[in-house]
Order: structure tokens, then sequence, then C-alpha cells
């Protein structure tokens, strides 16, 4: 008994404080994937169930609506590529260096509860497909975590609404910098460390600085809901609402940033790019 | 059919398993909160059962595969359960004695401190402190307990397991 207690205290501690654990985690989480299989088997079963007994006019509908959808962004898609060209040609004017051309792979959730008091959710791809811990996980173009276990076969990604999440932002109107940090809440970010007269105002849309490194600049993560200024207060209590919606999700991309030096091949295809599989070295 | 003891491992093993299964199946957002801790109750039986064979160690190792499943910290579950365990195991002849609706309280005494212990480790780690319905379950487990007492018990009879 008292060993069971040491050796647990033990395994926290070092959980907690150190790294070391995590191929004891990656191995014992390969261990029970059949587990989690099986757990996911009835929604699986649900989405396969109504796409095979989906009717035939039904599929024509949103055959025709994605045509649409299609059609209007690759207009956009047009322009984009036209900005990205001007916007790399100002910045190496400027001598800065810029990471640009991400390299994404699609991944889907596993139906899987975790724990209720945490903001974790399960990937169906994992080391396999070269995840790393660490990665950046977005969904359609919105920031939604990263990835903080990895095994062979599915990863567990930390949103960014976790509480012991942070995420370094800047307001996209004026490039204030700043810090948001998940509040436990599924809708709903903090940004505590803004003082009461900082230029920030409901209705901003807030995108990563990518000054830790972590994530790639320049991706939309929330917008501004709520602002109160109390004279007495230091900071402004200032709420975020993720631009992602994390309880909706289905699928996720994970992204590699790829560094300068791999852009100009990158920027060639960057069109086909989504169904690129990974680099072998992340 | 005849059964050898080695047939009685897997009855135990597979009833972890079907506990660990509840354990993360996909549950709306409102029901999520008062899932009852499976694993717990199906760790108390075995133990309050055949405490020669289910203990301490098997607490501590469904511990860890519920740390794992869930990604909390490693040792978090295992602790609590050996705990739950070893209390289980010292007080066994007493309850087995006891009458269903008196187990039923032990047993939310002893559910309630697992939830005490993982609510501790939680607070040493720093996340924020669980809303009030982080007390549910136990409560839910407690009125389950007569159930899934009676069908483990008819299990372990029908298969023999000792």
């Amino acid at each position: 008994m008292l060993l069971a207690v040491v050796l647990s205290l033990a395994l926290m501690i070092v959980d907690h404080r150190q790294h070391h654990l995590e191929s004891v985690r990656s191995i014992l989480s390969t261990l029970t994937y059949p587990l989690q299989f099986v757990a996911n088997l009835p929604i699986a079963a649900g989405y396969w169930v109504s796409e095979t007994f989906a009717t035939r006019t039904r599929l024509q509908e949103e055959n025709r609506e994605l045509h649409r959808e299609n059609l209007l962004l690759q207009g956009r898609q047009q322009k984009l590529a036209a900005l990205e060209a001007e916007n790399m040609r100002l910045r190496d004017l400027l001598d800065s260096s810029f990471k640009l051309g991400d390299r994404v792979l699609i991944a889907e959730l596993i139906a899987v509860d975790m724990d209720p008091y945490r903001q974790l959710v399960l990937l169906n791809k994992g080391s396999s497909s070269g995840i790393y811990k660490g990665q950046p996980v977005l969904h359609a173009n919105a920031v939604m975590g990263q990835v903080v276990h990895v095994n062979r076969f599915t990863a567990s990604v930390l949103m960014i609404t976790d509480a012991s999440h942070a995420l370094p932002i800047q307001v996209n109107r004026n490039g204030l910098r700043t810090v948001a940090i998940g509040t436990g809440r599924i809708n709903e970010l903090e940004l505590p460390n803004l003082p009461n007269n900082a230029d920030i105002e409901v209705g901003d849309l807030l995108v990563t600085s990518g000054l830790g490194g972590r994530f790639p600049s320049g991706y939309p993560v929330a917008t501004v809901t709520s602002i109160r200024r109390e004279p007495g207060e230091p900071f402004a209590l200032i709420k975020a609402q993720p631009s992602a919606h994390l309880e909706r999700a289905r699928e996720a991309l994970l992204v590699w940033t790829l560094t300068p030096p791999d852009r100009d091949d990158s920027d060639a295809n960057s069109g086909q790019s989504a169904e690129q599989p990974p680099p072998e070295e992340p | 059919m005849t059964l050898t003891p080695r047939s009685g491992t897997t009855v135990i093993i597979i009833s972890f398993c079907v506990a660990l299964l509840l354990a993360i199946l996909p549950l709306p957002d409102w029901a999520q909160m008062l899932r009852p801790q499976w694993y717990t109750l199906v760790l108390i039986y075995w133990t309050m059962a055949l405490p020669q064979r289910v203990g301490v160690g098997v607490g501590w190792l469904v511990g860890i595969v519920v740390d794992v499943l869930s990604g909390t910290l490693l040792g978090q579950h295992a602790l609590s359960l050996a705990l739950i365990a070893y209390i289980t195991f010292e007080m066994h002849l007493r309850i087995r004695l006891f009458p269903l609706w008196q187990q039923s309280l032990t047993i939310l005494v002893l559910l309630l401190l697992e939830k005490l212990l993982s609510l501790w480790v939680m607070g040493a780690v720093g996340q924020p402190t669980p809303p009030l319905s982080y007390w549910f379950p136990p409560l839910i487990g407690m009125l389950l307990w007569p159930w899934i007492y009676i069908v483990l018990r008819d299990l372990r009879r029908k298969f023999q397991v000792s």
C-alpha cells in the first residue's frame, strides 16, 4: 500500500515537473487504443449510416453547394496568392525573416470523453503520421489548440480554452500584443494583462502573434466580446470568444510550419499543399 | 463445461474493460458531469469479493490506465484507486455482511474519498476548482451500487470466479 502511494506520488511529481514520462504514457496509450476505438464505434457507425443512406437528391444538393463554395474559394485563393507574393517581396525588401507556407494534415476527432474538467480532445492521427508534441492544431483557419501527448495512432490536443493554456496573440487592427489565457469554459478566453487605457474594442479580431515560436503567426484566434474597465483596477477585464467552433469541431488541421529555406518549393504548389504528406522530420 | 480459475481472470479483466469503456464513452454535456465512477465501483466489488486476488496492485494499475485514457496527470487516479482498494481490503469482511442499502452508504464514502483525493491533486498542480457538479458522480454511484453488486455477483457465480 505504502509502495503504491509513494510510487503514484513520485509519478505525479515527475509527470508534472519534468517530461521524461512522455514515452511511458505513449506506450500505455497505444495499448489502450482498442478501448478508445470501441468507444468511438457507435458515433462512427452513426456517421457511416447517415452517409450511406442519404437520399440521392440530398447528395446532389450537397454536391452542388460544395461546387459553388469551391468556386468561390478558388476565386479568393487567386487573389491570396498574388497578395502573398507581394507580401513576401515587401518583406524581402525589409530583410525580415518571416515564416510563411504551412503544410497541413487533416485529422478526425475520436469521440471519446476525457477528463471533463479539462479541454482535451483526441485525434485519430499519431506519431506514425509525423505528428509531434507541441504541434499547433487549427480548425478551418482558426486556432484550436496544440498537441500535448502523442502515440502511434492518436494524439491528444489541449484546446486554447483550457485553464492551463496561454497563447501569445495580437490585435489585428493595431498590432497590440498580449496573451490570451483559457478560462476552462469552452467558448471563452481571457486577456488579463492589458491596462485600462489599452487600445482595444469590442469586436476586435485577435490573431496569433507567433511570438511563442509554437504557433504560426497571423491565424485568427478570437473576437473580443466584452471589456470592463474598472477605474480602481490596474488591468481591464477583457473576454473574447474563440473563432473556431471548439465544441462542434469534427475535424482538425495539423500544421507544420516551414522555415524560410523550404519556402520556395512550398510556394510553388501552395494550392495543393493541403493533401501532401507531412515532412519526415518536424 | 469445466472452468479453471484462469477463466475467472478473464471475467475480471473483461469487467474492468467494460467499466473503462463506460468511463470514456461519449455522452452529452449535461450527462458528462453525472457519469458515475464505473471503474471504482467494479474495483470495490472485486476487492470485496476476492480480496486475495484483487487489491492495491490491481487498483493502482487500473488507475494508471484511467490516467492515460483521460489525459490526467500520471498517478492521479492510481493514487486514489490504490487507496480505495486498500480501505476496501481492510474492511471487506465487515462490508460483506452489511445489507445492500448500508453497503451503498459505505460505497458513497469511498467514492467521495476518491473524488476528494483527485481534487487535492488538481489543486496541487494549480487547476481551477471544479464546479459543484464535481460531487454528483458519487451519489449516482451510490444509487447504482445495488445493481452493480447483483450483476457482478451473478457473473461471479456463473463463471465460478474464485
